[in-house]
Parts: C-alpha cells; sequence; structure tokens
C-alpha cells in the first residue's frame, strides 16, 4: 500500500487547480455534478421529504393537492393508538442492537485468537466469513430448512423443552410491563430464533474487520508489553484494544445500524407475530393490510432515521476530522 | 520469531476454533445433504443424521419451477450488472474529482456521499415510492403496464446506483488519495486532458480497488432483497433474492425442497466467494483501514 504523502506534497493539487483550462473545469463539474444529483434526489431528498411527510395525511392514491398538513398527528397516533406495533417493534430492534453488539464483541474475541499464528488459521477464518455473503433473506430459509421446525429441526435437539416450531411460535421467553404501557413486552421465541441464524452472518463479518485492524496493530508494541511482564489480558486491554479505535467506531455503527435497518429475514419468513420491527412497520403502513398511510408510515421511518442520525454523524465526523 | 510451541492453551484453542468451525457449517452442510434426499418418504421419518433411503434431485427440479429461477436468474442479472457498472464508473469519478483535486465543497460532497450510504433504506422508502410513481415512463421500454417507473427494473436500478456509490465513492477516495500526486501533475505537463488523466492515468492504478469493490458489490447488489421486494410486482417479475418468499407459500413444509431453493439462491455469491476471497476480504477492509 502507497505511503501517506507529506503535507507539502499535498498542497500540489491545490496549485495545480490555477492551471486547469476551461474544458477540464466543464469535465470536473461533470464529473460531481452528475453522481452527486442522482444521490441527492434518491437518496437525500427522499430522507428528507419523509420528515415532511410525516407531517401530512395522505392517501397515496390521491393527487398532492390532497395532501394535508397534520402537524404532530401522526406521532400521536403511532405513540398511542398503533402502540402495540410501535413498542414491540422498537423491543425488539434494541435487543437486536444488544445482540449484535455481544455478536460483535464475539468477532473481535475470535479475529484476536486467529491473530496468533493458530495452525489452520486462513482455513477457519474462511468458514467463519462464509455466511457473510449469503443474504438474510436466504439465511432465513437455510436456517428454516434445517434448524427452525419442530419435526427435525436442529435447534430442537438443543432446546429443554417440548420440540416447538422456531418460526412459527410466537409465545415469549420472558415478559415485562412499563408504565405507560398497557400491555407487556417481551422477546418471542420466533424472534430468539432468528437472532441466533443472524449472529451466524454477523460474528465472521465483524471477525473480517478486526482481523484487518488487528494486521495493522505494531508487532512491537506487542513485543514491548510481553517484556513489561504484561499478561494477556493486560496486553489486550493496554496496548492492543487502545490501538484498534478507528475499527472500533466502524464496528459500532455498523453493527448499530444493521440492528435498526433488519428487514430482509423478517420480511423474507413473512413476519411471523412476534417478529416486527421497525423496518417492517413503513413498509406495511403503506403496501400491507390497512394499507396507503402515507403519513403514518413516514412517522415510522422518522423514528428509524432518529435513533440512527446521531450513529451516522459520530461516524462521519470521526473519519473526517482526521483527513481535513 | 519462533514457531508456535504444542502447549495445553494451544490445544485448548485447537478445539474451540475446530468446534465453533463445525458449528458454523452445520446448517449449511445438512442443508446440502437433506437438500438431496426425499422429505415427507425419507428426513422427516428417519431424521437428519440418518443414512438416505435415495438420493434425488427432484427438490432442485421443483425448486427450480417453483421459483420460475429462469425467469428470476435472468432478472436478477438484468438488474445487477448494469448496476454494478455504472455505480463503479460513477463512484470512480466523483472520487477522482474530490480528492485529487481540492475545491471548495470536496470532503462536503465526501461526507454527503459517506453519510448516505449509512442511511436505513427504510427511510427512503415512502417519498421514493411515490415519486416512482408520479414519473412517467412509457410501458413500451418495461414490462407494466402503469406508465409509470415504479414496478421497472429500471427503478430498482437507479436506486441500487445512487445508494452504493455512497459506499464506493468513500473507499474509492481513500485509495486514489495515496496515489502520489506526482502522477498527475506529470500527465498534467505533458498535456493530458481531465478525462485522459483520469482514464489513463489515476484508472489504470485503481484497478485492485475496483476488482475489490467490484466482487463486494456483486454479492451485495445481488443479494438486496428490501428494493425487489418494495418496488417490483409479487412473483416473478423480481429478482431471485426478492423472489424468495414464495416458498413460504404451499412449500413451506417441504424442508428438503426448502433446503434446495436456498442452495441454489446462495450458489452464485458462494462460488464468487470461493474464486475471490482476496479480493473480497480486501473489499471490506478497504472501507475500514484508511489507505
Amino acid at each position: 500500500m502507497a505511503t501517506r504523502l507529506p503535507a507539502a506534497k499535498r498542497r500540489g493539487a491545490a496549485r495545480k487547480k490555477l492551471s486547469l483550462n476551461r474544458s477540464d473545469r466543464i469535465w470536473l463539474v461533470a464529473m460531481v455534478a452528475f453522481p452527486a444529483a442522482l444521490h441527492l434526489l434518491l437518496v437525500w431528498i427522499p430522507a428528507l421529504l419523509t420528515v415532511v411527510l410525516s407531517f401530512t395525511k395522505w392517501n397515496n392514491l390521491d393527487p398532492f393537492s390532497a395532501i394535508e398538513y397534520v402537524a404532530t398527528e401522526n406521532y400521536r397516533i403511532i405513540f398511542t393508538i398503533f402502540d402495540t406495533n410501535l413498542f414491540p417493534a422498537m423491543f425488539n430492534n434494541f435487543v437486536l442492537v444488544i445482540w449484535l453488539t455481544i455478536c460483535s464483541a464475539i468477532g473481535m474475541l475470535l479475529a484476536y485468537l486467529l491473530d496468533k499464528e493458530v495452525a489452520g488459521s486462513r482455513i477457519y477464518q474462511s468458514i467463519y466469513y462464509f455466511p457473510v455473503v449469503l443474504s438474510l433473506a436466504v439465511v432465513g430459509f437455510i436456517w428454516r430448512s434445517t434448524m427452525f421446525s419442530r419435526d427435525r429441526g436442529l435447534l430442537n435437539m438443543v432446546w429443554p423443552g417440548e420440540p416447538i416450531d422456531w418460526v412459527g411460535d410466537g409465545q415469549k421467553l420472558f415478559e415485562f410491563s412499563l408504565p405507560f404501557l398497557d400491555f407487556p413486552l417481551g422477546l418471542s421465541r420466533n424472534f430468539a430464533a432468528l437472532l441466533v441464524a443472524m449472529a451466524w452472518r454477523h460474528i465472521g463479518y465483524i471477525m473480517v474487520m478486526y482481523l484487518a485492524g488487528l494486521k495493522a496493530v505494531d508487532n512491537s508494541l506487542k513485543e514491548a508489553a510481553a517484556i513489561d511482564g504484561c499478561n494477556e489480558w493486560q496486553s489486550f486491554r493496554q496496548v492492543i484494544f487502545p490501538s484498534l479505535k478507528p475499527i472500533n467506531v466502524i464496528v459500532i455503527v455498523i453493527t448499530v445500524i444493521e440492528a435498526l435497518r433488519a428487514y430482509d429475514i423478517v420480511a423474507a419468513l413473512n413476519e411471523p407475530r412476534g417478529t416486527e420491527v421497525l423496518g417492517t412497520l413503513v413498509t406495511n403502513a403503506l403496501l400491507g393490510e390497512g394499507a396507503g398511510r402515507v403519513g403514518v408510515g413516514s412517522a415510522y421511518g422518522v423514528v428509524l432515521l432518529v435513533l440512527c442520525i446521531g450513529f451516522i454523524i459520530w461516524y462521519v465526523a470521526d473519519h473526517y476530522r482526521k483527513t481535513a | 520469531m519462533k514457531p508456535p510451541r504444542l502447549t495445553p492453551a494451544r490445544v485448548l484453542l485447537q478445539g474451540f476454533l475446530i468446534t465453533v468451525a463445525v458449528a458454523w457449517l452445520l446448517p449449511v452442510a445438512t442443508a446440502v445433504y437433506s437438500s438431496f434426499r426425499y422429505y415427507e418418504a425419507d428426513t422427516q421419518v428417519n431424521g437428519v443424521f440418518s443414512l438416505p433411503t435415495a438420493l434425488t434431485l427432484d427438490n432442485y427440479r421443483d425448486a427450480w419451477a417453483v421459483g420460475e429461477m429462469s425467469k428470476t436468474f435472468g432478472n436478477t442479472a438484468f438488474i445487477v450488472l448494469p448496476a454494478l457498472f455504472f455505480t463503479l464508473l460513477l463512484a470512480s469519478v466523483v472520487a477522482y474529482a474530490c480528492t485529487r483535486y481540492s475545491w471548495r465543497f470536496n470532503i462536503a460532497f465526501l461526507i454527503l456521499f459517506t453519510a448516505g450510504n449509512l442511511m436505513p433504506q427504510q427511510v427512503l422508502f415512502q417519498p421514493l415510492f411515490q415519486m416512482l410513481k408520479r414519473t412517467p415512463w412509457p410501458d413500451l421500454l418495461s414490462d407494466t403496464d402503469t406508465g409509470s417507473l415504479l414496478g421497472t427494473k429500471i427503478a430498482v436500478i437507479l436506486i441500487h446506483v445512487a445508494f452504493q456509490i455512497g459506499f464506493c465513492t468513500f473507499v474509492l477516495a481513500n485509495y486514489m488519495k495515496t496515489i502520489p500526486t506526482e502522477l498527475s501533475e506529470a500527465a498534467a505537463i505533458d498535456g493530458a486532458s481531465v478525462p485522459r488523466q483520469f482514464f489513463s492515468v489515476i484508472l489504470p492504478l485503481t484497478r485492485p480497488a475496483l476488482a475489490a469493490l467490484g466482487t463486494l458489490e456483486f454479492t451485495w447488489l445481488y443479494n438486496d432483497f428490501f428494493w425487489g421486494a418494495v418496488l417490483l410486482n409479487q412473483g416473478n417479475e423480481r429478482p431471485i433474492t426478492s423472489s424468495i418468499a414464495v416458498l413460504n407459500g404451499q412449500y413451506a413444509t417441504d424442508f428438503n425442497l426448502i433446503a434446495a431453493a436456498s442452495i441454489v439462491i446462495a450458489l452464485p455469491t458462494l462460488i464468487v466467494y470461493l474464486a475471490l476471497q482476496r479480493h473480497f476480504i480486501a473489499g471490506l477492509t478497504l472501507g475500514s483501514t484508511k489507505g
């Protein structure tokens, strides 16, 4: 990999700007303008319009003139009338954030172990990593075919109770009440089963990120720690982990956003009762039962956006602070 | 460095790693094994871990027919290949203009692309659906009869390109920053125009990053479930990954057929992974380690 350029040499790029002729300038403008227009039009403008539409009432069949400003009515609706949809979905997303964070830690552990000149390290890496190339929709069906079924599913071989249909059974594993809700929240068995399948894919992904990060850690640091008499844990905690900081930021952001935008595995398996997530609420408001609620669907979208935006800003700020 | 000695700790570590590896392969290995057996006559009676009474390809034949896979694989090719080409082309062009020249907003544009790539797709869904629905599009150029972009594969290609430009620009910008400026300067002094510098100097040097991104993006686009499912009509209009939900229907309890279908759908990305593993992992890590 090429070495970093000293600042003095980079300034060459700024100087060159002056020597650009007219056609070069037009080329450069076009090179940025066309992709940027596409990206703005199909990503950023819809993201802003979601916020706008969340304050309106509109059946998507009517013309634009029928769009009605209703202030925060949609938010009142989703937090009170549709609270039986919103809060279980938010709880599932919350569980997913916690769960995938644990999986990320396992991925880091595997990377740490495989980084130590283990015999067969490359084979292990290939095996742990391969589920990452599968779509979560396909992962859902692979697990459904062999792991989840009541009759012959392999999960039932380790499950202590009566055999259950892991995709169909929406019974709660545990429940608790919140003071402002008149129904309990809890984790369904079928969602727990999906968590296991998602872990299978997530751990390898994070492992690869950390393996790349660990390769970049200066070996002399580890040796110095060993000479100073650090034990395994101390050297990891005080030397290796701090030098992985850039990777940690990326992993946390990826993990949280993956957990919040989860959709494929749930939707592909027809969203069994108990597995709803914020992502499916957004699309169901338009395409599902009682469809055509653009405002309500957008309000769900904004909830998702609000939960993600802090992490997106954190990541971008962290990356470009160093570059600028 | 000295070779690792065989200590109890090493043996324990190997034992742990092998156990995890077996657990990791189990779902796919049993799916492959089951896919060659009859379900009702064999697996259901004798269990997954038994010798087969007969081996069969019927599950594959049926899965191919049930999933209308010749059609849906075609749809996937129609969407993924152009989307991949335009994503890489447009992203390398933006990354070039933003990193090889400094102008007032170059970092601002990079920030825009990086942040856009992290946006959850569902946030865009409601307005995007309406925008597509209200954009006239001749039916002659699509296989719908709505007269709009909604439900056309072109719409899916457009949104893929718009979305994936974000990640690819980010990665390519990090990569292009490391190419020495002297190379462009020399070309500029020789009188090479901007497009010529891009195509003959920078693009060839970016080839490793493009190979890595191409591999990664191929699997991401192939694996897309969301856009294919929400923007295209039910059934055989969809790309293969989005059409997988058809297996929830009357075949939902023929688990060996489901296994066969999943394996067929997983096969292209698995082949790409096995053949191009190095590029694949490079693509991911290019995005995480800088330069």
